[in-house]
């Protein structure tokens, strides 16, 4: 039987390996038929925006369909699409406020907005928790 | 006996706290805990036999953690798994996704 995950994620799209590794954990747990809460905050309200486009590489000259340039909002585009095919449910919530300072308020179809009450709530239902932050080198 | 599972993602020589993560994941096992050291992204690159540091990870498989090793991070660096030190073994995004899952464990991000 399918368990429930939060993850909170802070990365923006292209900043750090951090947001694929949290993609691919999330495509795997919904393979598995575990429901996934996604909480995305600051740059990471940027993931699921709808404008993101794939581009050519004047450097090596290739097109963009050459280039395949992966943008993750199709990714989660794609992950919602796997959730509805599996029974497993992908909720996505960006942050309210790391929104409106940022400005990405056109989303794919999937991504709510809330913030740190949703939070809590969801950690408390959830089986488990990763928080997946941002890297600060000390 | 409490469940630990500690994801680093960092190198040790981008991030002093990496060893502290280590030491860490040492003190949780010899206090009779089950550890899981899950070493992914630039957190693979200690792992190979040829790295000053890679002593610190076989310390840690002989301590009773387990030590794993990202498959796709090791792939993306080139780090063949002939060339891991001994004690850490091979792992993927499923095993990390099932170890998280499992039931009581505390889950760490580094």
């Amino acid at each position: 039987m399918g368990k429930n995950l939060t993850m909170l994620v802070m990365d923006a799209p292209y900043e750090s390996a951090n947001s694929t590794t949290a993609l691919r954990i999330v495509q795997s747990a919904l393979h598995k038929g575990h429901n996934v809460h996604v909480f995305a905050y600051e740059g990471a309200v940027t993931l699921t925006l709808k404008s993101q486009q794939p581009h050519a590489n004047p450097a090596k000259g290739t097109t963009a369909e050459q280039e395949q340039h992966p943008t993750t909002k199709d990714w989660i585009k794609a992950l919602f699409e796997m959730s509805k095919g599996n029974g497993a449910k992908l909720e996505w919530t960006n942050c309210g406020l790391c929104v409106d300072e940022r400005g990405p308020a056109e989303w794919i179809d999937g991504p709510k907005r809330g913030g740190p009450p949703e939070f809590a709530r969801s950690v408390i239902a959830s089986d488990t928790t990763l928080v997946v932050p941002t890297k600060r080198n000390c | 006996m409490n469940q630990y599972l500690l994801i680093e993602s960092r190198d040790c020589f981008e991030s002093k706290d990496v060893e502290y993560c280590y030491d860490l994941a040492k003190d949780l096992a010899s206090s009779g805990n089950k550890v899981t050291l899950y070493l992914i992204q630039n957190g693979v690159l200690p792992t190979r036999r040829t790295s000053m540091i890679n002593g610190r990870l076989s310390d840690l498989a002989k301590s009773h953690v387990d030590v794993y090793a990202d498959d796709f991070s090791l792939r993306e660096r080139a780090i063949p798994s002939s060339a891991l030190a001994d004690g850490i073994r091979v792992s993927n995004i499923d095993t990390l996704v099932d170890l998280l899952m499992s039931d009581g464990t505390k889950a760490i991000w580094h």
